[in-house]
């Protein structure tokens, strides 16, 4: 019996590609590594390039990967893809970004508290205004 | 006929509403189908994550990550997930409940608590409380992508790693089913390693490319932002199940207040008719 490899791509959001094959290549960090059944375990980062899956007896599977990482057990092959473009300085920048929203909100006390006090004063004046009414409904018979 | 045009203003008062609620009702239900179809399609992420993580945990490399190391804690992180928008039942409000009580707890500790919220109503929620709130992130919308959440994880990651924080906790709610979410608070950082092994017991190791340091990092980085990810993908569910129950509600009320409504009106025509009627009879009976 052929030896196969368990392959399973998936990326935050969806699977990708889940199944057995004979051999596969992704697109490692140091290079393009090929991978076959009882290879050493291996963890490694991914560059942006495609993922092939041989199948036996069928076509070759491509798959593009925008980066991610490659886990290797002997009769397992895992790629988790990132879906989203990553570079250290956007994570900083979207990291920078979360930090000044919090700040901006903190400072902001205005806003929010101003909301639920003129909440509370539109209530009161409303009962206020059912109770005139109310009066003035039975002195106007 | 007293009180009849007040009562048929105030049944089509409750009519709008009930009209309002229903089709938000809908509106819910088909958002919750389609929040529960991405909450599937990314758990094989989360999962496989998961495995590579414990693959590593019991792997031996010489390189000891500080996310799996636990340290004395002195002051705690703690990433709450919320809705944006309310009319959900008590859906945002179970979870602060829980989160504010493992925050006492930590207090009791003598825990410092830094905060990262996600969603705009925790925000609401705990700058009336007053925490610390260090990442803000909101109006997410009902698909986010993981790119939306980077930057509140990378804030909490980085307080970590520059020895800010010693732990990380999650807060979210927990998609049972339709009718049930049960709010959940659990650890993030460090992490917490299954020892449920089989093959994998005996002394091995990876091999690390480019070397083990920068591939942890990032395997754990992504680690992180999965289980966050998954969390924001969960609560979304459990906003629009929330929300469909709720809406749900309020409608049944609508029908109920107006059935009470129409046989008080009806009464007081009845009342009306039989008054005129006498009169006339009376009348006549003069004549």
């Amino acid at each position: 019996m052929a030896m196969t490899l368990h392959v399973d791509i998936v990326s935050a959001e969806e699977e990708i590609f889940s199944g057995t094959a004979n051999m596969v290549f992704a697109p490692a960090e140091m290079g393009e590594v090929g991978i076959a059944p009882r290879h050493t375990p291996l963890l490694t980062r991914l560059k942006p390039g495609e993922v092939r899956v041989q199948v036996e007896g069928q076509e070759e599977q491509f798959f593009y990967v925008s980066g991610g990482m490659l886990e290797i057990q002997p009769h397992i092959v895992t790629v988790l893809a990132d879906t989203a473009a990553r570079a250290k300085d956007l994570d900083e920048a979207a990291a920078l970004k979360a930090k000044e929203r919090a700040e901006k909100a903190m400072e902001d006390k205005q806003s929010d508290f101003d909301y639920a006090k003129a909440q509370a004063e539109l209530a009161e004046a409303v009962a206020q205004l059912r109770t005139i009414q109310k009066l003035r409904k039975k002195s106007g018979g | 006929m007293a009180g009849a045009k007040e009562i048929r203003t105030q049944i089509k008062s409750i009519q709008n509403t009930q009209k309002i609620t229903k089709a938000m009702e809908m509106v819910a239900a088909s958002k919750m189908r389609k929040a529960q179809d991405r909450m599937r399609a990314s758990r094989p992420y989360a999962e496989k994550m998961r495995t590579v993580v414990a693959h590593m945990g019991r792997a031996h490399p010489e390189y000891r990550h500080p996310f799996l190391i636990e340290r004395d804690a002195k002051r705690v992180g703690l990433i709450i997930i919320s809705s944006d928008r309310g009319l959900c039942g008590g859906l945002n409000i179970n979870l602060f409940k829980k989160a504010v009580r493992s925050m006492t707890e930590w207090k009791g500790q003598n825990l410092e608590i830094d905060l990262a919220v996600i969603g705009g109503k925790a925000m609401g929620f705990f700058k009336r409380l007053g925490g610390n709130v260090v990442s803000e992130n909101s109006q997410l919308g009902d698909s986010p992508g993981i790119e939306t959440l980077i930057g509140s994880v990378k804030v909490m990651l980085d307080a970590y790693d520059e020895g800010k924080i010693d732990r990380l906790y999650l807060a979210n709610n927990q998609f049972v089913n339709t009718m049930t979410q049960s709010p959940q608070v659990e650890q993030l950082l460090p992490v917490i390693g299954d020892e449920t092994d089989e093959e994998l017991k005996h002394h091995w190791d990876y091999i690390y490319e480019p070397d083990a340091r920068s591939v942890m990092d990032q395997l754990l980085m992504r680690y992180v932002e999965s289980l966050v990810y998954q969390g924001v993908v969960e609560n979304i569910a459990c906003e629009m199940a929330a929300r469909m129950v709720a809406m749900k509600a309020a409608s049944d009320n609508a029908g109920e207040l107006i059935d009470g409504l129409q046989l008080v009106y009806n009464k007081a025509r009845q009342a009306a008719i039989t008054q005129e009627l006498s009169e006339i009879v009376a009348g006549a009976a003069a004549v």
